[in-house]
């Protein structure tokens, strides 16, 4: 079983950490082989961002990703360029805070607004990269929530742990809120 | 010869020399090896660290840890060593092309870092290697072979060099003034940080010849009458325009490097425990 | 211990374990995480980290710092490589240990920097002037970016050169969970047993394992660029100057068969793959989907030594082939390389791509 994963958005959303937290929660926390590679502009800041994930229970040779089982977008842009990557039977989330713009019908979609939950529950949009990963967890089980807050324990300095954990669970409660 | 002088040579072998006759190169050496000796400076604890040209095969004459490297080169060369072996006393020697053109980056970054280098650099206006052609000392208007019709560029002042991007200490001397060569070279050696003196060497073979400036003694004699120290100019605004100041023209104290990185790691470390 | 690493910083890992405790190097993209992990940690460990005014700073401190007896390294990419070949040509000749880590983007000039490339493969081989042959290793996914760099590192002190580990964008981007050894072997120079009177830098007694002083150590030694006697002074004399360039070059000549390194499946089969580096990860995929579909096997070799190049392994790798494809990211380089190895009967194909983008398993099977 080989699952193609990619998270996109613009520079500064924390798109790279996010995949970097869901790599380790499946690769060390559930003993998956994965590779995770990313693209990048110029820019540090406000360019287009993706990170791709693939995790399998096979070794993984050809590292890149053809049709994604699953896309998260976190910028308009970024659903409008990728969404024809997406498998037919793949599943798409989106931030309906940023994304505007989609067509629902003919996709699984699960269209949140992470960064205005994040804003208005934890004061910082920042944290809608963590609250995203909570509902992939919650809504694809392609990961468990236990792996996910082992992997951001290891990767998240102790003083900003709790808040981090809050986003976790947010994500993973999100259509309750 | 003085037995301690003999001490610091490689005589087996390695002479006779490569130089010409009446070049300024081998008073230089000559004062180096007198320096270490009034220092008293243990030969199994100097690295001489030399580039490409012709005063960059002076370390091969002597004997203590010699590394001639690329050309330009020898500051990073001799950056590697000092961090590595910081108790070396690390000493650079080359020539006006080899420091001031080609390894001219080295120079400002190494100044303005403070590693506890020394910087002899033995000016004598051009490239004389490769046979006379223009450097950055160059005056302007002289002629060299690759500026058969005059030097157009102006030259470096490489106090002004050496001051702005942070040497702690810069000296000038000639191949004349050899007990004053003595002091300022014994001087930049015991100072800890990136001390530079600057020789004005005579290469009567090429510029000299190419500018008619007579033989070596007329070139030594040119030195003598046109240089004046620094501790003789009592009003800056005393000195002819045709003088060159010799002596300690910079003297100052700033923290080194390889003592900041060594104090670094025991923070690090004490943090960690 | 598992743990979600890149190439980078396994290589940085790997540096470390394997006794490097200098680097000097400068920023450059895809590289630069090497310098930042070793930034953070060699001062933690008695080592220096330096960032240099620029690449051709960064070789000549390395080299320094190497012959001072501190094991030393950089790591940049091609424009970078370039700047330091001089530097590299000099560790050659003057015969310091060091390992120089380029991962590869794409060029000419300042080309890709955030894309991975292959196009560097030849400069390894061919960037420096003079005669010398070179060693250069190419890791193909996380865990080996590790085990290549000890290797590069053991042997650039066994054999007294400089080695190159290639890597490129993705593999020194890519993150995989990987399993890294607490401790691994390392290789240590001997120690002297001759007096400074009888000591010989480049005796001619042994022309590896050898022997070797460092400054600062009452050696009084004289290390140099030019071409030298064994006592390091320059000559002139023809026979001595042989003797120099026929040891550097027997350095790595006598030691081929331990350097070579390839991985191999299936060669029994008519068709052939070869490749190296990001490039065999897409031949591997090819490889078995095509078996998949064909139920039929389809051979695979994969370079993990690029030079010296494993031309007689490979020569006999392929006695029953038919059909050889050689996969790489650049107009093709080392497909020469192996059609001068290889028996001329043989047919082959490049399956090429140099537009910043990996091959497609898909590319290759299109041509089998």
């Amino acid at each position: 079983m080989r699952k193609e994963i990619r998270i996109a958005g613009t520079g500064g959303q924390g798109i790279i950490f996010a995949a970097i937290v869901l790599a380790e929660a499946a690769g060390i926390y559930e003993n998956k082989y994965v590779t995770q590679i990313q693209s990048y502009g110029p820019e540090a800041r406000g360019g287009a961002s993706k990170a791709d994930i693939i995790i399998s229970d096979q070794p993984i040779y050809f590292p890149q990703t053809q049709e994604l089982d699953i896309l998260v977008c976190l910028s308009q842009q970024s659903l409008d360029e990728y969404v024809k990557k997406l498998k037919e039977k793949g599943t798409l989330f989106i931030d309906s805070y940023y994304c505007k713009n989609f067509n629902k019908e003919k996709i699984k979609t699960y269209a949140f607004p992470f960064s205005l939950v994040a804003k208005e529950k934890l004061g910082r949009e920042l944290f809608a990269n963590i609250i995203l990963l909570g509902s992939l967890a919650r809504f694809t089980k392609i990961v468990s929530i236990e792996s996910l807050k082992k992997a951001i324990s290891h990767r998240v300095a102790p003083q900003f742990l709790a808040i981090n954990e809050k986003a976790l669970m947010l994500g993973y409660e999100i259509d309750q809120l | 010869m003085k037995e301690e002088i003999k001490n610091y040579l490689r005589l087996d072998e390695r002479f006779p020399h490569i130089l010409c006759p009446g070049c300024g190169i081998g008073t230089i050496a000559n004062i180096l090896i007198r320096t270490f000796n009034e220092l008293n400076l243990d030969k199994n604890n100097i690295c001489l660290v030399s580039g490409i040209g012709c005063s960059s095969r002076i370390p091969g004459y002597i004997d203590c840890d010699t590394f001639h490297t690329l050309h330009g080169r020898a500051i990073p060369c001799a950056i590697g060593v000092k961090l590595a072996r910081p108790y070396l006393k690390v000493i650079i020697i080359g020539g006006d092309g080899d420091i001031l053109a080609i390894g001219l980056s080295h120079f400002i970054h190494a100044a303005r870092r403070n590693i506890d280098l020394t910087v002899i650099i033995v000016n004598n206006y051009n490239y004389g290697m490769t046979g006379g052609q223009v450097s950055p000392t160059t005056p302007k208007g002289k002629f060299t072979y690759t500026t058969p019709y005059g030097n157009l560029e102006e030259e470096f002042n490489i106090y002004e060099i050496s001051k702005s991007a942070g040497a702690i200490f810069f000296a000038r001397s000639t191949t004349y003034h050899v007990t004053h060569l003595k002091k300022v070279l014994k001087k930049a050696l015991t100072k800890k940080g990136f001390s530079v003196v600057e020789i004005l060497s005579q290469c009567p073979t090429l510029y000299g010849r190419l500018n008619r400036l007579g033989d070596a003694v007329k070139m030594l004699e040119e030195f003598k009458n046109r240089t004046i120290d620094i501790s003789l100019i009592k009003e800056p605004g005393e000195i002819p325009s045709d003088k060159i100041i010799i002596g300690i023209l910079l003297d100052r104290e700033r923290e080194e490097y390889c003592e900041k990185y060594e104090r670094l790691r025991k923070a690090i470390n004490e943090k960690r425990d | 211990m598992r743990q979600l690493l890149s190439g980078n910083e396994a290589t940085a890992i790997g540096a470390i374990k394997a006794g490097i405790r200098f680097f000097a190097g400068y920023p450059i993209t895809p590289s630069t995480e090497i310098a930042e992990y070793m930034a953070r940690e060699l001062p933690k460990i008695g080592g220096v980290f330096i960032q240099m005014e620029d690449e051709i700073a960064s070789i000549n401190a390395v080299i320094g710092a190497s012959a001072s007896g501190m094991k030393a390294m950089t790591a940049t990419s091609g424009p970078g490589f370039s700047l330091m070949q001089e530097g590299i040509g000099y560790a050659c000749m003057a015969e310091i240990p060091c390992l120089i880590v380029n991962v590869q983007r794409g060029g000419p000039a300042t080309g890709l920097p955030t894309k991975p490339s292959q196009s560097d493969v030849m400069q390894t081989r061919w960037g420096t002037h003079g005669d010398h042959p070179i060693v250069v290793f190419y890791p193909y996914n996380v865990l080996e970016s590790f085990y290549l760099t000890v290797k590069a590192i053991n042997t650039a002190y066994f054999l007294r050169v400089p080695v190159i580990l290639l890597t490129d964008e993705i593999i020194a981007h890519m993150r995989e969970a990987v399993e890294l050894p607490e401790e691994v072997e390392i290789y240590q120079p001997k120690r002297k047993k001759k007096s400074p009177e009888e000591f010989l830098y480049y005796s001619e007694e042994t022309i590896y394992d050898s022997e070797v002083a460092y400054f600062g150590e009452g050696y009084r030694i004289h290390i140099s660029g030019l071409t030298h006697r064994e006592d390091g002074f320059p000559t002139n004399k023809p026979e001595v100057i042989k003797r120099k360039l026929d040891r550097l070059k027997r350095k790595i000549e006598d030691n081929k068969e331990k350097l070579w390194d390839l991985e191999y499946q299936d060669i029994g089969a008519e068709v052939c793959l070869i490749s190296y580096g990001i490039s065999a990860r897409t031949a591997l995929e090819a490889k078995y989907i095509f078996e998949k579909e064909e139920k039929r096997a389809l051979g695979y070799i994969r370079l993990k030594t690029i030079w010296p190049f494993p031309d007689k392994p490979l020569r006999a790798l392929l006695k029953s082939a038919k059909k050889v494809i050689v996969v790489e990211m650049n107009q093709g380089q080392l497909i020469n390389e192996i059609e001068r190895a290889i028996s001329p009967e043989i047919e082959i194909i490049g399956v090429q791509r140099y537009d910043g983008e990996i091959i497609t398993p898909e590319e290759i099977l299109a041509v089998i």
